[in-house]
């Protein structure tokens, strides 16, 4: 979690009365669910397709130890350095020093979520290294100093007027940025300088490829190239679950991924990047470094969650998630946010200080619904509240009414007569059909009227027809 | 809340040819405890569902959320206990939310039932993607003499309820619940219909408190010709 943070229920609801936000976040994910929609129908095989990402993806997380170790083989045979971070800080250290080593002063950057996960960019802040962002969004959140807010699109909380502003405050030449197309050419003019000048590209990865040791980066913009190709040294930061057996495995991930963010058929630019430049290339990096990252993924393999290292980060539950859609990525306070993110992050950042996250979510099953790997969100999100209330983090207020409640439910006979009596207790509530506010009901009758129940109970009913009857 | 879903539930099954018990011995299904993480107090509660349901042939519930409970809940709760997984998948095995039960179990189909109104249908999100109930009450309720059904956008799209989501989570709720009300409304529908009272409820007192007309019935209601008289929230 970020530090500072205020309490979940404060940052939801400052989201909440935010209606830009919400306008920002109804744009972009409505647009992605509609074209998603689109590109589903549009694939009679999708369902198959979705069984055998799952099979891939379980595969690899089953065997990952496996495909490390021909991963690594492999990616040094064809000239990379491989390096080996079982923590964050171990990873943007490694970054960092290999940096160093290069005398870099700038490096460039393309979207890594994992980057962000790890707190590459703070680590670049702490040692002194201009962080250029090449991807659009990025470079939208570096310069209004945000964390990402949706894993795909990480501006997706700024609309494109508040982006014209922000542009038009702080780029030298920011031009008159008519459309979005305009407002991109004003990004490039301000930094295509700085990516030509930069020592050091870092790129995340989509895939890594085990029997070529490639790396597989998808973008809409091309900026990865920009990132990988002019500098001196490129580093890649890579989560261990992303490696894929094949080429081959690593396309049908890629059609999945691309038509479940996007609902496009592909990314514009897909490129693999295998080893650095060798004699005779026309270009390409003179270092190649793949920097592999565990930060707690072993762990979640013992912890229940393996089902969870399926994901390819498409962003589709995100998409499609209510909760989502109306407090957007922030307000989830991890670096991943919706319902993906409501899984990995009391992980990553501990269950005390995130257990909101579990039970801040309607289990709808939506995000299991467009899954292109189907995992099980709502069952891991179950997994973890069973793990709050065994743990003890669940507060007393829930904890006693539950108690109550319970005492209540294995009781048949006072069942009966407390529903009995509870009817009666809310008529003296009840105007003309409605509670409109009642002691203890507060939560619903801030926002809805509760419908008053009948002055008796269906059993109540039920037996006296019984007793008629005879 | 309202003993007249259950009336009619007992109607509808006795016309699709089937005895009715109602076992006097039996509370809730557990979602409450099983939901807030409670997996003990959940089984416990199991246990004695499992226990009064015994000797019956089917168990039916005229709701979607309640029917999965037991249906793909209780297996889970049992994992790692053999004896009671093995009952816990009998009871679910014979357990049906009771529209589906109606068309896909019984064949049954309105017959002389007529309703003139317009109406937007919402499909609860359990009984949807955990029961697989979409096509079932529209096809019984196309039956219905006069009954207009009008689309609803978003009708597959989670209403904000949630069971304690909506109170432990107020704003979020809300904020989802409103987005509801206003599909439902921009229908123009009269009645708003669906399969699981806490959903219904909750669109219901959205709608109430936004000022629209909108009338709201459990679909069973309808079906066994009971909507003639005070919707959710309305008095006699
Ligand atoms: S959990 Fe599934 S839907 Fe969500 S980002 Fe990961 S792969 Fe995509």
């Amino acid at each position: 979690m970020r530090p500072n943070l205020p309490p979940f229920q404060e940052r939801a609801g400052a989201a909440l009365r935010d209606k830009t936000l919400k306008l920002a976040i109804d744009r972009t994910t409505g647009t992605a669910e509609r074209n998603r929609a689109v590109a589903v129908a549009a694939w009679p095989e999708f369902q198959s397709a979705r069984d055998l990402g799952r099979d891939i993806r379980a595969h690899v997380v089953n065997n990952i130890d496996h495909y490390l170790v021909e991963f690594e083989r492999n990616a040094v045979a064809s000239g990379a350095a491989v390096h080996w971070a079982a923590t964050a800080d171990e990873a943007c250290q490694i970054v960092v020093e290999i940096c160093r080593k290069a005398g870099a002063k700038s490096v460039t950057r393309s979207k890594s979520m994992l980057g962000e996960e790890i707190g590459l960019p703070h680590a670049l802040e702490a040692a002194k290294i201009e962080r250029v962002e090449t991807d659009l969004a990025e470079h939208i959140i570096q310069l209004a100093g945000d964390p990402p807010s949706h894993i795909v699109w990480p501006a997706l909380h700024k609309t494109r007027e508040q982006v014209k502003e922000l542009f038009a405050a702080s780029h030298r030449d920011p031009g008159a940025m008519e459309d979005v197309e305009a407002m991109v050419q004003a990004a490039r003019r301000e930094l295509r300088a700085k990516f030509m000048a930069a020592d050091v590209g870092i790129s995340g990865a989509n895939f890594l490829v085990a029997d070529t040791g490639s790396v597989c980066t998808v973008t809409n913009e091309g900026n990865a190239e920009l990132t990988t190709t002019p500098p001196r040294v490129h580093i890649v930061t890579a989560g261990i679950e992303k490696l894929v057996p094949s080429t081959a495995h690593a396309m049908a991930l890629l059609r999945l991924l691309v038509r479940s963010a996007t609902g496009a058929e592909l990314t514009q630019y897909t490129t693999f990047h295998t080893g650095p430049k060798r004699p005779g290339d026309r270009d390409g990096p003179d270092e190649f470094h793949i920097v592999l990252v565990d930060n707690g993924r072993t762990k979640m393999l013992g912890d229940g969650l393996a089902e969870m290292l399926r994901c390819i980060r498409c962003g589709a539950c995100l998409n499609h998630c209510v909760v989502y859609r109306h407090i957007g990525g922030h307000a989830y306070g991890g670096t991943y946010p919706g319902p993906m993110g409501s899984v990995l992050t009391p992980s990553l950042d501990g269950l005390p200080a995130s257990r909101d996250l579990a039970h801040a979510c309607t289990l709808n099953g939506s995000c299991q619904e467009v899954c292109p790997v189907k995992i099980p969100l709502p069952t891991l999100l179950r997994g973890w509240r069973d793990r709050s209330w065994r743990e003890g983090l669940e507060p007393r207020s829930v904890r006693r009414a539950l108690w109550a409640w319970k005492f209540v439910a294995t009781r048949p006979a006072l069942y009966r007569a407390v529903s009995a009596f509870a009817v009666l207790g809310m008529q003296l509530f009840a105007k003309r059909g409605w509670i409109e506010s009642m002691p203890l009901a507060g939560g619903w009758t801030a926002h809805r009227g509760l419908p008053a129940p009948a002055s008796s109970t269906f059993m109540q009913q039920y037996q006296a027809r019984k007793r008629a009857a005879k | 809340m309202r003993p007249q879903i259950g009336f009619a539930a007992l109607a509808l099954l006795e016309q699709a040819g089937c005895t009715v018990e109602v076992p006097a011995v039996q509370t809730c299904c557990g979602q409450p405890a099983a939901n807030a993480g409670d997996a003990g107090g959940a089984r416990r509660i199991a246990r004695q569902v499992i226990t009064a349901f015994e000797g019956f042939d089917y168990v039916v519930a005229p709701s979607g959320s309640c029917a999965a409970t037991i249906k793909v809940q209780y297996p889970e709760l049992f994992a790692r206990e053999p004896a009671m997984h093995a009952s816990a998948m009998a009871l679910a095995g014979k357990t049906h939310e009771l529209l589906s039960f109606l068309w896909d179990i019984r064949h049954w189909q309105p017959q002389g039932v007529a309703l003139a109104a317009s109406a937007a249908y919402h499909d609860s999100c359990s009984g949807l993607r955990e029961l697989g109930i979409q096509a079932q009450p529209r096809r019984m309720l196309g039956k219905v003499d006069g009954l207009e059904l009008r689309p609803l956008e978003g009708s597959t799209v989670c209403c904000g309820f949630g069971g304690t989501f909506c109170v432990k989570y107020p704003a979020i709720s809300n904020a989802i619940a409103d987005d509801k009300a206003r599909a439902i409304e921009a229908t123009g529908a009269e009645i708003l219909l669906g399969g699981d009272l806490g959903c219904l409820m909750n669109m219901a007192g959205k709608l109430h408190r936004r000022g629209a007309a909108t009338r709201s019935f459990h679909a069973a209601e309808v079906l066994a010709g009971m909507a003639d008289g005070p919707a959710i929230g309305e008095t006699a």
